[in-house]
């Protein structure tokens, strides 16, 4: 059973959470008339033996959808965050201190 | 003592003082509280306890442990029969009841034993080569013979009286095995800090410091060990309890046996899902039977078994012993038995003995032969004599006893089933669990670790690690040593070498024969020779049989051991009653019932109630009809020319609030909802991303920010969730709330052309004219001090009202409305009676919104006109959609008086041929009382116009209607009955 540390709730069994579907897909903008990004969003998917970010929604608790990062190869799962507040991977570029070496 | 032939006059750690009454085969027999069935049955001389799978071979005990494969008996009786337990695990208890299995008519004298004469003929895959033929006709005569040939034990079929539970656990560190580097592990964890739970499978902690003398230095270490663990707050002692899975996230899942607590009323047994902050793996190491001729005549032991028996039970199995070995540890056994007064001979595999042994031996006149095996057995239903064979010339020993020892193989199964493979180890000549995922430790011989010594201080750093890795880092006590003049196992590789049978799985009855077989007919691969051999798929699951059966296929093919690998090892562990997984989730309470509020109403009031997903619905009302065909009919009749009161409390209901409250609408529904006025509802669609019709309902605006939607009852929580799940990840900018309010409401349809007469009576308060609540209005105000909204909707066609009231005033505000009612005609009616008229009226539903339609196809297309920028919009114009031939909805009349529709009837064009799936199907049927005929509705192709005729074809009826295409809405084309 995999264990889901719920940022609300703490950590709890995978039965009290429905699985929402791939969060590495790109949902485009509810006006974006483009049929073939649609299409990729609904339909295509990667599903890469490894790290997959999905949505899993902790319905018997906070109610909260949540963003999983889960291994398939062994299940084991590096990190869960609200899917409303994505974590923010780089700091705004104004304050991040001057890179050392270029690139 | 007379009764217990074979128990020693002292020791062993069993209470004389309390003997137990059992029967075995209806015999009455005596043991002591501390034994085991196993040991209480040899102690009374029983040496033969079943017969074999396959040949219906003589067996006796073969083990001490939970890998026994011989020993399965049959326990109880009536509803509480239970077949296949291995006597070596079972406590003694008084009044026991057990069985031998799969012998007919005895034990001694079995009638199937004469397969061993056709033995040539039942090598592996006998069966499927002979009786399958080039077509499945001869095994499907034959299997129900064979069946029952073969096999063990028998089912009850009565319903298990006793109950079972699930309970859930949490530890910091689990520790599987109570044996030294398990306690070992306990007290240094728990001394760390840490809240720990000791697994143990047996009844007594110790594992093989149990077949130990008492008074001997590692009883003691184990008195005090333990001594000390139940003197600490933080450790759970799990006795009688097995691990049988691993699961994802260090879950645990564990059986305890606790048959003492079933006369008290409790459970019988306790499945525990523990979940783990680490887990110490201790689970010991299995030894390996010897393979050679006749080894599974009843009198062939596991040696370090033999010990057990002797040293924990006080019983001595055998006064001529043969110890066959290929390592030293064997040889404790041997000492152990001539030190209790039986006559022993040693015949070990190796050329070169250790002189500390040989002069022990002498010491206890124990004959040794070295670099020899045992060729052959002699003996039936008891062992006789042992021909043993070596650099010399053959000779026979006689002997009542055959202890053998193959090396040991470390308990790999736990660590194996989430698919990390074990990884093979030279030195130990064995597997060893794969690598350990974080959190996970190892300890003991489970590890490849065989000293005491050894297990002790592995499990004292496993336990030190696991706290640790759990935060608990509270300094430790240095481990309690314990020096026991111990014989390490060395390894030394068991070639089977055969004349006559040579079992590898005594209980799947697989000899080296079937392996070579296996190997002549291609099956090599590890998977392969399990499948086509049978090995290793009996409730033992091959725990004794595995490591001789793949060394035998390596030595056939050529390959080493890592080569040639082990199978898979899958949960459980040992055998589980499905009881156990149940728990308390049985009959009525196998899944949860949904309740409206006013549902004890409908029971007392004659409702026939019908389960709709979860909930329980009035299907109809007795007093409408005798059977659900009499009363829909009658129930629409009240609703088109009265008033008929329907509970509608299950439809999803769901209250939105918030600024941005109209923009999430407008954006769900495909439908526009931003210019709807407060004070008026209206219909909606809701579609998928996909394009295709998720499900439709009602939203009312009750403020400029407040909305309340309903959905249909079977798609409640999709829509909730899918509405939380666009707000999360899609538009997180729109300040919008929602919330379920599904339960909070009790929810009641009034409808009928004297609907409004019946609630003016009821909620004399509220202003319910046409000008103040017209068509899709809303009202709202009290009652009984709950809150009350009333919407004039309708799903039936008539002028109808949806009653909303706080759920606690349901079931008054329902009797409020049947009693005011009554003088107008209202009566109640049911979900049939709700779909028919529904039908009558051309409104879709679930058979039509089945996940693949489109509003097209629905006839919904209109509401959406050519509007975008909702959800759905771009992918439902993909070409296959838009396809003009897409079936569409159509309404369906008989066309010949006295026939009938059918739903899920193939529609086909007169003349074609009725196969495949046809131009279309039928959806929903209904008689229609108002048009004296059936109708339906369906999916029809848009080849096929509406007039034209059809044949409706239901296959599994026998039936072949033909029906005209008409408009699906049968009743009121113009809706006037809505209005006015």
């Amino acid at each position: 059973m995999l264990r889901i540390d719920c940022p609300c709730c703490g950590p709890r069994d995978h039965d009290e959470f429905r699985y929402g579907g791939d969060a590495s897909v790109i949902r485009p903008a509810l006006d974006d008339a483009d049929f073939e990004a649609w299409y990729r969003y609904v339909f295509v998917r990667k599903n890469p033996a490894g790290l997959h970010r999905e949505h899993w929604q902790h319905v018997l608790g906070c109610r909260q959808w949540l963003i999983v990062e889960r291994d398939t190869r062994n299940h084991a799962i590096t990190s869960v965050a609200l899917a409303r507040r994505p974590p923010t991977k780089k700091p705004p570029a104004k304050k991040s201190p001057p890179r050392k070496s270029p690139q | 003592m007379s009764s217990n032939p074979k128990r020693l006059a002292e020791g062993g750690r069993i209470d004389r003082g309390r003997p137990l009454e059992f029967s075995f085969d209806g015999s009455k027999l005596t043991g002591f509280q501390g034994d085991t069935l196993a040991s209480a049955l040899l102690a009374n001389g029983v040496s033969l306890v079943g017969r074999s799978f396959k040949y219906h071979r003589p067996r006796g005990i073969f083990s001490a442990g939970a890998e026994e494969p011989n020993a399965l008996v049959t326990l109880g009786t009536g509803g509480r029969r239970e077949p296949n337990l291995p006597a070596t695990m079972l406590e003694l208890a008084d009044g026991m009841v057990a069985e031998s299995q799969n012998r007919w008519p005895s034990l001694a004298f079995d009638v199937q034993s004469l397969n061993s004469l056709f033995a040539p003929f039942l090598s592996a895959g006998f069966y499927y080569k002979t009786f399958m033929g080039p077509t499945r006709r001869a095994w499907m005569f034959y299997e129900h013979f064979i069946r029952k040939a073969a096999g063990l034990g028998k089912a009850a079929m009565e319903p298990d009286p006793d109950r079972y539970e699930v309970r859930h656990a949490f530890a910091d560190v689990a520790i599987v095995g109570g044996g030294p580097a398990g306690l070992s592990a306990a007290r240094a964890a728990a001394s760390a800090g840490a809240r720990v739970a000791l697994i143990e499978q047996d009844f007594r902690f110790g594992g093989q410091l149990l077949s130990e003398r008492p008074g001997s230095e590692a009883a003691a270490w184990l008195q005090a060990v333990e001594a000390e663990l139940e003197g600490f707050g933080n450790v759970r002692l799990m006795a009688r309890t097995t691990a049988v899975g691993l699961y994802d996230g260090k879950v645990l899942g564990l059986v305890e046996r606790r048959d003492d607590a079933r006369a008290a009323g409790q459970a019988r047994q306790v499945f525990t899902i523990l979940r783990a902050g680490a887990i110490v793996f201790a689970s010991g190491a299995i030894e390996r039977p010897l393979v050679f001729s006749n080894n599974d005549r009843p009198g062939v032991m596991l040696a370090s078994a033999v010990r057990a028996y002797l040293n924990r039970f006080a019983v001595l199995p055998g006064r001529k012993a043969v110890v066959a070995t290929s390592n030293d540890g064997a040889w404790r056994t041997a000492f152990d038995l001539a030190a209790s007064g039986a006559r022993v001979t040693v015949a070990d595999l190796r050329a070169t003995l250790a002189p500390a042994l040989q002069t022990e031996a002498s010491r206890l006149g124990i004959a040794v032969h070295a670099g020899t095996h045992i060729a052959d057995l002699r003996g039936g239903r008891a062992v006789k004599a042992a021909r043993l064979a070596g650099a010399g010339a053959e000779t026979e020993i006689d002997c009542d006893l055959v202890c053998v020892s193959g090396g040991w193989s470390p308990t790999v199964h736990l660590t194996s089933q989430l698919g990390v493979k074990p990884v093979y180890r030279e030195d130990i000549d064995g597997f060893v669990p794969g690598p350990f995922a974080a959190g996970q430790f190892g300890a003991g011989s489970a590890v490849g670790g065989y000293s005491t010594a050894e297990a002790i201080e592995t499990g004292h750093r496993a336990g030190i690690e696991a706290a640790a890795y759990c935060g608990k880092m509270k300094p430790v006590p240095a481990a309690l040593q314990l020096q026991s003049a111990e014989l390490a196992a060395t390894a030394f590789r068991n070639v089977p070498r055969a004349r006559g049978k040579a079992f590898v799985d005594f209980q799947m009855d697989v000899t080296t024969g079937d392996i070579e077989l296996a190997h002549r007919e291609g099956y090599e691969s590890v998977e392969h020779l399990k499948r086509y051999t049978t090995l290793g798929m009996g409730t033992d699951q091959g725990k004794t049989s595995n490591f001789p059966a793949l060394s035998a296929m390596a030595a056939l093919r050529g390959a080493t051991i890592p080569e040639t690998g082990t199978t898979t090892f899958r949960p459980p562990y040992t055998p589980v009653a499905i009881g156990a997984l149940a728990g308390r989730a049985v009959r009525h309470h196998f899944r949860p019932i949904r309740r409206t509020p006013i549902h004890d109403w409908h029971v007392a009031n004659g409702a026939d109630m019908l389960e709709v997903g979860l909930w329980m619905r009035p299907y109809f009302y007795r007093g409408a009809g005798r059977d659900v065909n009499e009363a829909y009919v009658a129930e629409m009749r009240f609703v088109r020319e009265a008033a008929g009161l329907m509970d509608i409390s299950t439809l999803g209901k769901i209250d939105i609030q918030g600024p941005d409250a109209a923009m999430l609408l407008d954006r769900v529904y495909a439908n526009g909802f931003a210019r709807l006025p407060v004070g008026r509802a209206r219909y909606g669609v809701m579609l998928r991303d996909d394009g295709i019709v998720f499900d439709d309902g009602t939203t009312t605006r009750l403020g400029e920010h407040r909305f309340f939607m309903t959905t249909s009852t079977a798609k409640a929580a999709d829509v909730m969730s899918r509405l939380e799940f666009q707000l999360d990840t899609a538009w997180p900018d729109l300040r919008v709330a929602v919330t379920s309010v599904t339960d909070e409401w009790a929810a009641m349809s009034v409808a009928g052309p004297r609907s409004r007469q019946v609630l003016a009576a009821a909620f004399p308060a509220l202003d319910l004219s046409n000008e103040a609540l017209p068509h899709m209005g809303f009202t709202e105000g009290e009652f009984d001090g709950r809150a009350l909204r009333i919407i004039r909707l309708s799903y039936s066609g008539e002028r109808a009202y949806e009653v909303y009231v706080g759920a606690s005033a349901g079931e008054a505000a329902w009797r409020r409305l049947v009693e005011v009612g009554e003088p107008f005609g209202l009566r109640p009616y049911g979900v049939e009676a709700l779909g028919a008229l529904r039908v009558e009226k051309g409104h879709v539903a679930g058979p039509e919104i089945d996940g693949r339609t489109t509003l097209d196809d629905l006839g919904l297309g209109h509401m959406v006109g050519k509007r975008s920028g909702f959800v759905g919009d771009v992918l439902r114009r993909r070409p296959a959609l838009c396809d003009p031939n897409r079936q569409r909805l159509v309404g369906m009349k008989c066309v010949e008086a006295g026939t009938r529709l059918s739903g899920g009837a193939i529609l086909f064009k007169p003349g074609e041929t009725r196969q495949g799936h046809g131009r279309g199907r039928i959806t929903s049927v209904t008689y229609s009382p108002s048009l004296g005929a059936y109708v339906g509705l369906a999916l029809l192709a848009g080849d096929v116009a509406t007039g034209e005729e059809v044949v409706a074809v239901h296959r599994m009826k026998n039936e072949a209607v033909r029906a005209r295409v008409v408009s699906p809405v049968f009743l009121d084309p113009e809706g006037e009955r809505l209005h006015g």
